[in-house]
């Protein structure tokens, strides 16, 4: 039931808010920040009863499992296990970021803007809960309408080209995905004579390589666009630039989590064979991302676009980590989930107040502003030297543990995806250096950052230094559930399984 | 016997079909689509007759009917086209081009 | 009092939090007791964990333990942990010693910033990152505190923002060191790869087992962890920075050259000398990158103007005195020189910072002069750390350092008679380019009106280097003037010896080497006493030459090194990004189009004519009856 909670909080908390707007038009604020913050204390009471994770055999700490559509396989199948937790407690708070982003910058029509944000939230959480791939395809594409809402309603002069941009790409990734998983629900019909759509039934299908080969394709297709991962990326910088705050924070935060969870949860266990074998292209495909998006950063001169474009290239780190499916590897990809979500949706925020203090994104007019507002200029330095990779700050703990991870599986790539460090400083430096250093440009002074919002970014400040000096608080949790995927991902092929069976029968 | 038949109907059907292709006069493209409709119900008889069956000839009481109804729907039409583009011409008439 | 070990670093990040988060609200005096005393405090407990330390020394060479575990995970560990030995004890004394004197000379340099809460945030951010540096027991941790100065580096030279050539230097000095902590990072992946552990102790014991001398892998993790060394110590090919991070105020300056930053790849080396002594081939490379950099430097000390610019070349020149040192498998002579070097170079910046006070901020040698008169503590000071860089004998701890190094590079088997040669020449250029520096600065005519005395936070640390820069050479006294081996026998603890020699001719050989060492610094000064003392008639005599001009041109600009990197990197860099439009875009683009462009041609057959539409059903009939046949 707790589950069912996480979920159904903003979902029902979501017309309350929309409702609430005949009252004041801040009201539905507090409602928003409540439901979420509610949210957070339950997935904080889930991870305080973690204690020493699972017990042995039995992989997930909570499941709840109703019967749907029995005819088809399909149930209300959610379950909890290290990975997801850690997850959803980002969020959970990366949630009420974005409401905190959103405080001042939105002011018309808050109660739909906060009904679209609380909706996508229990997409989200529904997402990471799932383990039915019927119901999670639901999440999925429950997160899609009000995010394309939020970019196309309240977002910033080319809206309705980026709105409909991020649309088209993740729905035409998003028709891979179901077309695989209703084509694996058949091959299950035909291998056991009933189609199911249950996580434990699936990962235990053997899949005839070939028919596999295509289905990981299209797992990997529908997550790709999303995580995003070079060349299905370009509608990303344009969604992130184009959204209000409050909507680049749940982008970049935790939509683009979605896409990776999906790589470890779905594509790596379901097809193991085929991910082993397509693991050099998309280890490949992630180190073209971290320095194909870090050159690309380097080039914009939009500050939300440069950060949109470092997303891109953090991100490859995850892929590299995810593919080399070693368990230092994945632990390491999932800490930079986490990272990534607070330190880009914190630059996302500052990038936000910038804009709204100066009326312009872009940094070829800025320039000095540390001289007018040191506090947001100091929080700016901080989170890009998080974003540079700094030792001490969560990023870096998790790209070096992805390195280690990797380099025994594909040397080559490893030390290519190394060079983003190098690539990284640049762009960071270079967008310190562009917009806070240097002369103070003429007219350029605006109060410095809200008490909300320093009370907002100390807050993820101190989170990200926290997981950067004990990032074990995250790794203990995940490692029962990413020591399960390596296992799966090391199974037996196909064909070996036929040779065992064939040998078992006399 | 229903070579002939056929040759007939064949002449009837271009000579619709030139009909409906020349004429802009949206009565006369009519009269040419209920040609080249007997045509084709000429055709049917024909084929009824070789086979013995009672199947072409349920099918030109079939076209018969359709035929009514389509010239109800398509005079209806005319009426109102008449009326709103002061024209019967068919060409002047194209606000459904994309 | 040896677990009181982790408040060392503790201290200045401890400082650093509370300037940072609370220094808004205190007032002047209180932001200068928590600046500086949190170093102070990290210096007086680094003296009284010495004590114990030296007593239990033969029986504990080493002391270590754990904070809590940073990461544990699928078999990677690395812990908040150090290791306490006499080589990170060395390290740890001059840091938080000579790192307090500049935190006090600070104040009066830095009183009348607007960002002085600022500075002293950034400079304890810098102890403690040195600090964790040398004190961390594995390898990611070392790479905390590594990566940690090369960002204070970076604030600190881009301290006066404004200035944007100054954010260029800084982001200049942090790239190009990151070039090297990526190759030291694909060091340590290749090293845990192999080892499967980050403990500093355990992969030197593992390695030895593992590695025969001389192997592949050995060689490959020693030449990564040497890319790294070598992008901190400012040494060729990654030297580049150093003189551009001169846009920092002084006391940054002497910071990054005498107590941290720089010395961190000579400590790296040092700490993985097991590593190091697998790999023959590498070892060589690190004498001769020492001997090529400390030439290249030297030059160009020669004929800077900007006196932060040559004592900046020459840092690079006794950083490459030390690497000359590791190489040739010298640890203790290396590590003695780094002691004698952070006290000297420490003295003369902070003496060219009262210089520059002075004369109104000018840094110009050829706009001061004849200053020896204005302020006698800070001529002497300054005449004292001279006389330590060049190396005068008997009176000066540099002297000691440096014949150490050159007698072991002769008497070493790895050595050779072309490194001590260079050495030797190294030697006198050094002497050469620090008297020009004095007697310019502090002889001949005076050019601008000294305004600024200094007080007494300025004259306390100058005194006290000075008295370090002519003393501590004499823990060390070589055995032709009467063996006193203090300093190699303390290090002895941590670092292997080099092989003694023991037999008599040696001796004499020992001796001969010093008069030639000797003979070199002392004309050095003399010629620089010829060419810049007096008239000068001989300096323009040789100035005037083409030839001698285009070698002036040529070392002033640092060997062109800056040049080549432009055309190499920068500009192909810069020509990639100069449009920020993606090249996957433009395909989706291009998608796009040609979907709207059917799009139009579909639309252009609906005509809305009746008649072609009758038409299009005809021919559409008659093709598929065409086809069906």
């Amino acid at each position: 039931m707790t589950l069912w909670m996480l979920i159904l909080v903003p979902l029902l908390a979501a017309p309350l808010a929309w409702w609430a707007e005949r009252r004041s038009s801040s009201l539905p604020r507090w409602v928003a920040a409540g439901s979420l913050g509610l949210q957070l204390l339950l997935t904080l009471l889930l991870y305080s009863g973690w204690g020493g994770g699972p017990e042995p055999g039995h992989p997930w700490l909570l499941e709840s499992r109703h019967s749907w559509i029995p005819r088809w396989g399909i149930s209300l199948h959610l379950a909890v296990d290290g990975l997801s937790l850690v997850l959803l407690l980002l969020t959970a708070f990366l949630g009420l970021v974005a409401v905190a982003a959103s405080w001042s910058e939105i002011r018309e029509r808050t109660g739909f803007f906060h009904f679209n944000l609380l909706v996508v939230l229990a997409g989200v959480t529904g997402v990471f809960l799932a383990l039915d791939l019927f119901l999670f395809f639901l999440f999925w594409e429950l997160m899609l309408v009000p995010m394309y809402l939020l970019i196309a309603l309240w977002g910033h002069e080319h809206r309705r080209y980026a709105s409909f941009k991020f649309f088209l790409f993740t729905q035409a990734g998003s028709l891979f995905l179901l077309a695989a998983i209703v084509a694996l629900a058949l091959l299950h019909g035909q291998a056991a004579g009933k189609p199911s759509f249950d996580y434990a039934d699936l990962v235990a299908l053997p899949v005839p390589a070939r028919a596999g080969w295509w289905l990981m394709l299209g797992f990997f297709a529908g997550f790709a666009v999303k995580l995003p991962a070079v060349p299905f990326h370009t509608w990303l910088p344009d969604a992130h630039t184009e959204a209000p705050t409050g909507g680049s924070v749940i982008l970049a935060g935790l939509l683009l989590k979605t896409g990776a969870y999906g790589l470890l949860r779905f594509t790596i266990p379901l097809f193991p064979e085929q991910a082993r074998e397509f693991a050099p292209v998309a280890m490949a495909l992630g180190a073209t991302g971290i320095l194909y998006g870090g050159l690309l950063a380097f080039a914009q001169t939009d500050f939300k676009r440069l950060v949109a474009y470092s997303s891109v290239s953090h991100l490859g780190f995850a892929l590299v980590g995810s593919f080399a499916m070693t368990e230092l590897a994945l632990q390491g990809a999932t800490l930079q989930l986490v990272a990534h979500g607070i330190s880009t949706g914190a630059l996302f925020m500052l990038a936000g107040a910038l804009q709204e203090r100066l009326h312009t994104r872009d940094m070829r007019r800025m320039g000095g502003l540390w001289a007018s507002m040191p506090r947001l200029a100091a929080l700016a330095l901080f989170f890009g030297l998080a974003s540079l990779g700094l030792p001490g700050l969560a990023n870096f703990v998790g790209e070096f543990l992805v390195l280690f991870g990797s380099f025994p599986q594909n040397p080559a790539l490893t030390v290519l995806a190394a060079g983003g460090l190098v690539v990284a400083a640049v762009y960071s430096l270079a967008m310190l250096q562009r917009t806070f250093f240097g002369t103070p440009a003429e007219g350029l002074s605006a109060p410095d950052l809200s008490r909300i919002g320093v009370a907002t970014l100390i807050a993820m400040a101190a989170v990200h230094v926290w997981l950067g000096w004990y990032p074990q608080a995250v790794l203990s949790t995940t490692e029962p559930a990413v020591r399960r995927i390596v296992l799966e991902a090391q199974a037996p092929t196909f064909a070996d399984a036929r040779r065992s069976r064939s040998q078992d029968a006399p | 016997m229903t070579a002939h038949a056929l040759i007939v109907a064949m002449i009837l059907f271009v000579l619709g079909l030139a009909g409906l292709l020349a004429r802009r006069n949206i009565v006369y493209m009519l009269l040419s689509i209920e040609i080249m409709l007997n045509a084709a119900s000429l055709a049917f008889i024909a084929a009824g007759s070789r086979w013995a069956a009672p199947d072409g000839q349920v099918m030109f009481f079939f076209i018969l009917a359709f035929a009514a109804a389509e010239a109800s729907v398509a005079l209806a039409i005319l009426l109102q086209l008449s009326d709103r583009f002061r024209t019967v011409d068919a060409d002047a008439v194209s606000e459904m081009r994309h | 009092m040896l677990h009181l070990v982790p408040f060392i670093p503790a201290l200045p990040f401890g400082g650093f939090l509370l300037l940072t988060l609370l220094g808004g609200r205190l007032s002047r005096r209180e932001l200068t007791w928590i600046g500086v005393g949190s170093v102070g405090g990290s210096a007086l407990l680094t003296a009284l964990i010495a004590i114990p330390f030296l007593h239990g020394l033969p029986e504990a060479p080493s002391y270590s333990g754990r904070l809590w575990t940073w990461i544990d995970t699928a078999g990677l560990t690395a812990g908040m942990g150090w290791h306490l030995d006499a080589l990170s004890l060395l390290m740890t004394l001059v840091i938080t010693g000579v790192g307090f004197l500049i935190h006090l000379y600070s104040t009066e340099y830095m009183a009348d910033d607007e960002g002085y809460r600022r500075f002293f945030a950034y400079m304890n951010l810098f102890v403690g990152s040195m600090l964790t540096l040398v004190l961390a027991d594995n390898l990611l941790l070392l790479y905390l505190g590594w990566e940690g100065v090369g960002l204070c580096s970076y604030l600190l030279i881009g301290f006066w923002y404004r200035d944007p050539a100054n954010g260029a230097a800084a982001q200049k000095a942090f790239i190009v060191t990151r070039t090297g902590d990526t190759a030291l990072a694909v060091g340590l992946l290749l090293l845990f790869m192999e080892l499967h552990t980050l403990s500093i102790q355990q992969a030197q014991t593992l390695a030895a087992g593992a590695w025969p001398i001389g192997s592949g892998i050995a060689t490959a993790v020693a030449a990564l962890l040497l890319a790294g060394a070598v992008g901190k110590s400012a040494q060729v090919p990654l030297q580049v920075w150093l003189p551009d991070a001169m846009a920092g105020p002084t006391p940054v300056s002497a910071l990054i050259h005498a107590a941290t930053m720089v010395t961190a790849g000579v400590y790296l080396i040092a700490r993985l000398h097991g590593l190091f002594v697998l790999a023959p081939a590498v070892m060589g490379a690190v004498a001769i990158i020492g001997t090529v950099t400390l030439l290249l430097a030297g030059f160009s000390a020669l004929v800077q103007r900007d006196i932060k610019r040559v004592l900046a070349y020459s840092t690079i020149s006794q950083i490459g005195y030390m690497f000359l040192a590791l190489g040739v498998g010298a640890w203790s002579a290396a590590l003695f020189h780094f002691l004698t070097h952070a006290c000297f170079k420490a003295l003369l910046f902070l003496a060219a910072g009262a210089v520059i006070l002075a004369v109104h901020h000018e840094q110009d040698i050829f706009r001061m002069g004849g200053l020896r008169r204005h302020s006698p503590v800070v001529f002497w000071t300054f005449l004292a750390g001279a006389a330590a860089l060049s190396g005068l004998p008997l009176v000066t701890a540099g002297f000691y350092s440096k014949d150490w190094i050159l007698w072991s590079v002769w008497s070493s088997p790895q050595g050779g008679r072309w490194l001590w040669a260079g050495g030797v020449l190294g030697a006198f250029l050094t002497a050469l380019y620090s008297f020009r520096l004095v007697f310019r600065v502090f002889f001949g005519p005076r050019r601008a009106e000294p305004a600024w005395t200094p007080g007494r936070a300025t004259r306390i640390p100058l005194v006290v280097l000075a008295a370090l820069s002519l003393t501590v050479g004499l823990f060390e006294i070589p055995s032709t003037l009467g063996p006193v081996p203090l300093f190699s026998m303390y290090l002895s603890h941590a670092l292997p010896l080099l092989h003694e020699p023991a037999a008599e001719d040696e001796s004499s050989h020992e001796a001969a080497q010093q008069t030639v060492v000797t003979m070199a610094s002392l004309a050095g000064v003399a010629v620089a006493a010829w060419m810049f003392l007096g008239r000068r008639r001989a300096l323009e005599t040789v100035a005037s030459h083409p030839i001698a001009g285009a070698f002036a041109r040529l070392w002033f600009d640092g060997w062109g090194f800056d040049r080549l990197y432009a055309r190499l990197f920068v500009w192909p860099w810069h020509a990639v990004t100069r449009e920020g439009t993606d090249g996957f875009d433009l395909l989706y683009d291009r998608l796009a189009g040609a979907v709207r462009s059917a799009h139009y041609w579909l639309t252009v057959t609906q005509t809305g004519q009746v008649r072609w539409y009758a038409a299009s059903v005809a021919l559409g009939a008659l093709l598929m009856l065409v086809l069906a046949l």
